[in-house]
């Protein structure tokens, strides 16, 4: 177990090492660009943006929670992208041949993700309460949006190491990635809600975890308790569906690679 | 020289898809001793050590590292060897110290227990100075001493060196065979691959020579070259067309072993040179054939190799066995 706790917080050094080591990609993982989603986009779209279909004083404050999970979404489906290129160059074998548990390195890689992840939230929110939007349910709703990014960001990054440790080569991943990513935002109610989009838009809305985790943010930012409960209640379950899902693709995935 | 057994592979094979890298190989490595894996790209050299290491199960076939089976007690043997990979494994972020110190903590190493080897290890690749620098400012051959120092970390009972001095300049090749002659001396074993015919020969003890996934032979690098039985006198011809006629001559010949054409001439494999010279160039007079060159030569482990594989090491895999 001391073994373990070594093997893993040496591990996640190395991440955080590699992070600060790259300025430039620091920066931008920082302040990151679902932040000019946020900007930009919730104040371009305020007038157009009907506040009576939104639910929701100004636009901006429905779309904090839809960014807020994209962030969550971006990052987990990152999350894969550095063990491909320590499989790529030999760096992973180099790892694995060391006597550590076989689950260290990934178990360090969600870690660093999980508490990247947390701090964009927390910039997120941050700056959307610069622009007025001050979160309903207080700091124990920010807690409870955090559990349920993670929650949401654990499984996502199951997928991408999973897609690390299988693919042939990185284009195949950073393909796949680009395919998946924009219909997940699109269908989902990160910009609109599902009342107001086509029919069979919303249809295949309902399908992706993403709205969930989105439709329990948003009360939690704009209603308040009462309202945010029943669909955190709903959230955590079909997160846990989720996860188990992910992290057992992941868990074979991985086998098949290493053996 | 102590013949403890170091590691025994028995019939071990890897299948790729349908394509069988490694193809029923059995052999023992003593302690203490260095052994080589010598054969061309492709021959799976890389594939056998990988699975040594514990990287890849074997599609059949068994490995056993100092004692522990390379599957079922693979924790077991990860403690007892190190590894330097044929790539450059290395993380262009990490200074060389925070490479070793990475990997002291994944060999569980306590912090003074680590910084003491990890100074030792940097004087002796000689990489001190540039210790605190990010790996991506080293030249080629700095990250490969880093490599090894990466491999020595642990201090392993077991040395794996997957093609030490690939694409290194002269000088660092000739450092790391001392380095590799040094560990030995240290009591270390050390199992590498290459596919340089003069480093199997001035480093191994012993070597097997391996080609599309098979062991066609295996010895010492005297044992090898005397097993091909007797010394060569290569003959450069004026003539190249008399070439055949001369061959077929000289092949009848009792004190003559056996006869290779090359592309200027002959290699003439002999029991004694001093019973075969006269007959080859009387038989060279004898049919016209004017000598322009003669030479003569102990044989080498490139006519070990040749005898073995039927081609040359450089020369490529023909398309039809490495597809
Ligand atoms: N992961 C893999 N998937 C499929 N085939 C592979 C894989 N790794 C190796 N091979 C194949 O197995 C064979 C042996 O490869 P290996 O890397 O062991 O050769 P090698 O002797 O180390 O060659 P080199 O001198 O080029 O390093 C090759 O034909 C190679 O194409
Ligand atoms: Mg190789």
């Amino acid at each position: 177990m001391e073994h373990y706790w070594q093997e893993i917080s040496a591990l996640t050094m190395r991440w955080v090492r590699r992070l600060s080591r790259e300025k430039f990609s620091m920066l931008f993982t920082l302040v990151q660009p679902m932040l000019f989603w946020l900007i930009f986009f919730g104040n371009l779209f305020q007038r157009a943006a009907d506040t009576q279909v939104m639910q929701a004083p100004n636009y901006i404050s429905f779309l904090a929670a839809g960014v807020v999970v994209m962030t969550v979404l971006n990052n987990g489906l990152a999350g894969g992208v550095d063990l491909l290129f320590d499989k790529e160059n030999g760096f992973l074998e180099r790892l694995m041949s060391t006597p550590i548990h076989r689950t260290s390195v990934i178990l360090s890689r969600f870690i660093f993700v999980m508490a990247i992840t947390s701090m964009q939230v927390l910039v997120i929110l941050g700056v959307s309460y610069l622009f007025g939007v001050e979160p309903a349910t207080g700091i124990l709703g920010v807690a409870m949006i955090l559990v349920i990014g993670m929650m949401f960001g654990v499984g996502l990054t199951a997928i991408s190491m999973a897609m690390a440790f299988s693919v042939k080569s990185h284009g195949d991943f950073f393909s796949v990635l680009g395919f998946l990513s924009l219909p997940m935002i699109f269908l989902s109610s990160a910009l609109v809600p599902l009342t107001a989009m086509p029919g069979w838009m919303s249809f295949l809305a309902q399908f992706n975890p993403m709205t969930w985790a989105i439709d329990a943010v948003r009360p939690l930012i704009l209603s308040g308790w009462s309202e945010a409960l029943p669909h955190v209640g709903m959230v955590i379950i079909v997160m846990l569906i989720f996860d188990a899902l992910c992290l057992y693709g992941g868990a074979k995935a991985f086998r098949r690679a290493m053996g | 020289m102590d013949r403890t057994v170091a590691i025994d592979v028995s019939r071990l094979c890897k299948t790729y898809d349908t394509h069988k890298a490694v193809d029923d190989l059995s052999f023992q490595v003593y302690a203490g001793e260095i052994f080589g894996l010598l054969g061309p790209n492709g021959a799976g050299k890389s594939t056998t050590l990988r699975t040594l290491i514990t990287l890849l199960h074997p599609t059949s076939g068994t490995a056993t590292i100092m004692g522990y089976d390379s599957v079922r007690e693979a924790d077991k043997v990860r403690t007892v060897i190190g590894y330097v990979p044929q790539e450059r494994a290395i993380d262009r972020f990490l200074t060389g110290r925070e490479h070793l110190q990475l990997l002291g903590a994944l060999y569980h190493l306590s912090k003074e227990e680590a910084t003491k080897r990890i100074r030792e290890l940097l004087t002796l690749v000689e990489l001190e100075a540039h210790a605190d620098r990010p790996a991506k400012t080293y030249s080629g051959g700095m990250k490969r001493k880093l490599d090894i120092a990466c491999g020595l970390l642990p201090d392993p009972k077991i040395l794996f060196l997957d093609e030490p001095t690939l694409g290194l300049d002269v000088q660092s090749r000739l450092r790391i065979w001392e380095y590799v002659r040094m560990l030995k001396a240290r009591g270390m074993t050390v199992v590498m691959t290459t596919n340089y015919l003069d480093e199997a020969d001035q480093l191994c003890d012993r070597l097997a020579i391996i080609d599309g996934g098979k062991i066609k032979t295996m010895g010492s690098p005297v044992e090898l070259k005397i097993a091909l039985g007797g010394d060569i006198v290569s003959l450069t011809l004026k003539e190249l067309d008399r070439i055949p006629a001369l061959e077929t001559e000289l092949k009848r010949q009792p004190a003559i072993t056996s006869v290779r054409t090359t592309t200027k001439g002959l290699d003439i494999r002999v029991e004694s040179p001093e019973k075969a010279l006269p007959t080859i160039l009387e038989s060279a007079n004898r049919l016209n054939c004017s000598v322009e060159f003669i030479q003569y030569n102990r044989p080498r482990l490139d006519d070990v190799f040749i005898a073995h594989t039927g081609r040359a090491i450089t020369e490529s895999i023909p398309e039809a066995e490495s597809a």
